[in-house]
């Protein structure tokens, strides 16, 4: 009887652990359909946005270069073809193409068909390729933004718009007659910022971006690897370090733009750097990434068992070759992990920037550190605050550039913490 | 050199070097009466531990004979592998651990500021309760000592001391075929001989183990002890143990250690058949411990 008691129990005892598993099962699995469904809305959206972008209309115009204009006498020179006045052989051509276009305001306004980036495309096609010169040549012109975004869908003509009723009529005019192409948007990914939307790109904000990191990388890496190492290993356990580590552990924890303040009062004001480059970026960016860095370092080196250090220690080696021969190389799998995650903040970091002066309309690529720069996540930021239509899908498509860099980056994390990972 | 001359001193207050140059006196198993005897290879005086505030050995005296097995014996917690720890100045790298007296290797103060502790653990090798291979292959684990202290020449030197310390380990038949797979990967005996090979790697004098088959079978723990009774010819061992067998077994001299207190220090026979304190008795005949 009693046993039959107590067997009861313990099946009841069984029945309700197993409940309990189940339900923290099913909490689990509910938290992380929330979390990766969050991520695919995130993306989902963006890439919806952001499709189009990699997209650009082009009017393909059959272009006359007469070679009187172009090659006087016979003779080919490059400051000729350079001051040589392109936009009107590309406004002929739209003439020839929609005819009756007589009034002034009307010829205008169709002219504003074409982008201002159309006639440097012509002007480069005939630079790098003379023998062009006195043939009749189909060329694909850049569209205004506002025919781009008429033609993918994204606003109609007329009603006061952008685009006016007559320049809807000769849009769908060139498009029955076959005239109207969109083809892959290569401005966005080599160019650098611009006034039209159809001639902006991210290339220059991407390597604004890569010499930043590569300057936060080059400063925050050595230093934070570093200070993990003498705080684990070297530096006694007293009241001084549990003041620093405390600090350490605060200084993770400050807004993102008060390091952006301590750049623009020391390094701008104090040191005099210049304003928008990529070094004085790179090392606040480095600066706010150095306690990760430390931290994650820390957690790395103390996950290392004791025992290793013991059998180092026993066979005679000195701290230092403790150190690097054993407790680091196998600590450098979790370090290498903490700073990349560091970076990856630090690549998406724009409050700290805005201080500094990365903020500024730069349309040239930046070559060094010492250029002027912006970088991707502060282009995205410029590009969400303009009027424009066509920046909207650009903003999408930034942020989706973005993102696959970030994405790359844990990658990296991954595959190089399985390639260095090593059992004991 | 006659041990009467041997003044004991705490190791702050002795003057650097003491003036006795090591291997002179190491070599000496002569003493003034021309009577030959064993060599006292390590020695302490009146030696404290402290862990913080608290004492971990009070007053520890003992010699330990060259070329003979030492075990240390005594109820958990008694302080043996502190004192173990004390010889290869282990103990430093415990942060709070503080250690006053004196402990002598061939008469020269291992606590002497002028003393590298570094060069000193080449020449006191220790053997971990736990094995503790590195995470490298067999061959860099027992290769690891030789080179960072510079004891091979080349490359063809380097092999031959592996594989000879390999082969005093016992361990060579059963892995010279897989010198470069990784030391983690044997078995947990095999791993102690592992260890017991990379410690002899760099020919030190003394071998410190801890316990060294406690998480070994009887087989495993066999091969060992055998290899211990070897490696006396070479080496001064000293080891500790909670098997009465093995100590009684693989040992010349005996210590029993209660309480942070050296109670008794013996040949091991007289140890195991006549102890002089009522508690030595008690814990080889199992009633404590
Ligand atoms: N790192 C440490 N910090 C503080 N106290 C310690 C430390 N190591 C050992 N002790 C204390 O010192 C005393 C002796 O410990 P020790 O490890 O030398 O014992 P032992 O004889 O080796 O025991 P066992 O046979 O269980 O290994 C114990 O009371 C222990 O609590
Ligand atoms: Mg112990």
């Amino acid at each position: 009887m009693t046993e039959n008691n107590t067997t009861d129990a313990a099946l009841r005892l069984r029945h309700k652990r197993y409940a309990s598993e189940r339900r923290f099962n099913i909490y689990g699995i509910i938290s992380i359909a929330v979390a990766l469904g969050a991520l695919c809305l995130l993306i989902g959206s963006m890439a919806s946005k952001g499709w189009s972008a990699f997209q650009q209309t082009y009017i393909i115009l059959e272009v006359e270069l007469p070679r009187d204009d172009l090659a006087p006498q016979g003779k080919i020179d490059a400051e000729t073809l350079r001051d040589v006045n392109y936009v009107s052989y590309l406004r002929k051509s739209l003439r020839t193409e929609i005819p009756g276009v007589k009034s002034r305001r009307d010829q205008r306004s169709l002219y504003k068909l074409l982008s201002s980036g159309a006639t440097l495309g012509l002007q480069n096609l005939v630079l790098n390729d003379t023998k062009l010169i006195g043939q009749k040549i189909k060329f694909a012109a850049v569209a205004s933004d506002d025919i781009d975004q008429l033609v993918k869908g994204n606003i109609s003509a007329g009603k006061g718009g952008k685009v006016s009723k007559k320049q809807g009529d000769w849009v769908k005019k060139l498009t029955d007659a076959g005239k109207i192409e969109k083809r892959f948007n290569t401005n966005l990914f080599s160019n650098g910022d611009s006034r039209e939307p159809e001639l902006a790109g991210i290339w220059g904000a991407t390597m604004g971006s890569l010499l930043t990191m590569f300057v936060t990388v080059l400063l925050s890496f050595p230093l934070g690897v570093a200070a993990a190492i003498y705080l684990e290993e070297f530096a006694r356990k007293n009241r001084w370090t549990d003041l620093i580590e405390v600090n350490i552990n605060n200084l993770a924890a400050v807004p993102s733009i008060v390091f952006g303040l301590l750049g623009l009062a020391v390094f701008l004001s104090f040191f005099g750097l210049p304003r928008s480059a990529p070094l004085v970026g790179g090392i606040v960016l480095a600066l706010m990434t150095l306690p990760t860095i430390i931290i994650a370092g820390r957690a790395a080196l103390g996950a290392v068992p004791p025992s290793i250090r013991e059998a180092a220690i026993g066979m005679g080696a000195s701290p230092m070759q403790v150190v690097l021969h054993h407790v680091l190389p196998l600590a450098f799998p979790g370090i290498l992990t903490g700073t990349i995650i560091g970076a990856a903040r630090a690549l998406g970091e724009t409050a700290p920037l805005l201080m500094i002066g990365m903020v500024a309309f730069i349309v040239d690529i930046p070559g060094s550190i010492t250029d002027a720069a912006t970088v991707l996540p502060v282009q995205i930021y410029l590009w969400a605050d303009s009027p424009e239509r066509a920046f909207v899908e650009r903003t999408a498509a930034a942020t989706l550039i973005l993102l696959t860099f970030l994405i790359l980056m844990n990658l990296v994390a991954v595959i190089m913490r399985k390639k260095f990972e090593r059992r004991w | 050199m006659n041990m009467d001359n041997y003044i004991p001193a705490t190791a702050k207050g002795a003057p650097a070097g003491m003036g006795i140059d090591p291997v002179a006196t190491g070599e000496k198993n002569i003493n003034m009466d021309g009577i030959e005897e064993t060599t006292i290879k390590m020695s302490a005086r009146n030696l404290d531990v402290f862990y913080g505030d608290k004492q971990a050995l009070f007053g520890i005296d003992l010699d330990v004979p060259e070329r003979s097995v030492t075990a240390l014996i005594g109820p958990s917690g008694c302080g043996k592998s502190t004192f173990l720890r004390c010889l290869n100045r282990m103990n430093d790298t415990i942060d709070g651990c503080r250690v006053e007296g004196d402990i002598r290797i061939d008469q020269s103060d291992i606590y002497d500021r002028a003393l590298d502790v570094v060069e000193l653990r080449t020449r006191i090798g220790m053997v971990f309760q736990k094995p503790n291979p590195f995470p490298k292959s067999i061959y860099d684990n027992v290769a690891y000592g030789p080179k960072i202290h510079g004891l091979a020449q080349d490359r063809e030197e380097l092999d031959h001391i592996v594989t000879s310390s390999l082969e005093k380990a016992g361990l060579l038949k059963e892995v010279a075929d897989r010198l470069e797979s990784p030391g983690t990967g044997l078995s947990g005996g095999q791993q102690q001989r592992l260890c017991i090979a990379r410690a002899i790697a760099v020919s030190p004098e003394v071998i410190l183990m801890d316990e060294p088959c406690s998480a070994l079978d009887p087989i495993a723990t066999a091969h060992i002890e055998e290899l211990i009774d070897e490696l006396r010819e070479n080496f001064t061992i000293v080891i500790v143990t909670h098997n009465m067998q093995q100590a009684a077994r693989v040992s010349q001299q005996t210590a029993f250690f209660h309480l942070g207190i050296l109670v008794e220090c013996n040949s091991t026979g007289e140890i195991f058949t006549s102890p002089s304190d009522e508690r030595t008795q008690g814990y080889i005949t199992g009633r404590y411990g």
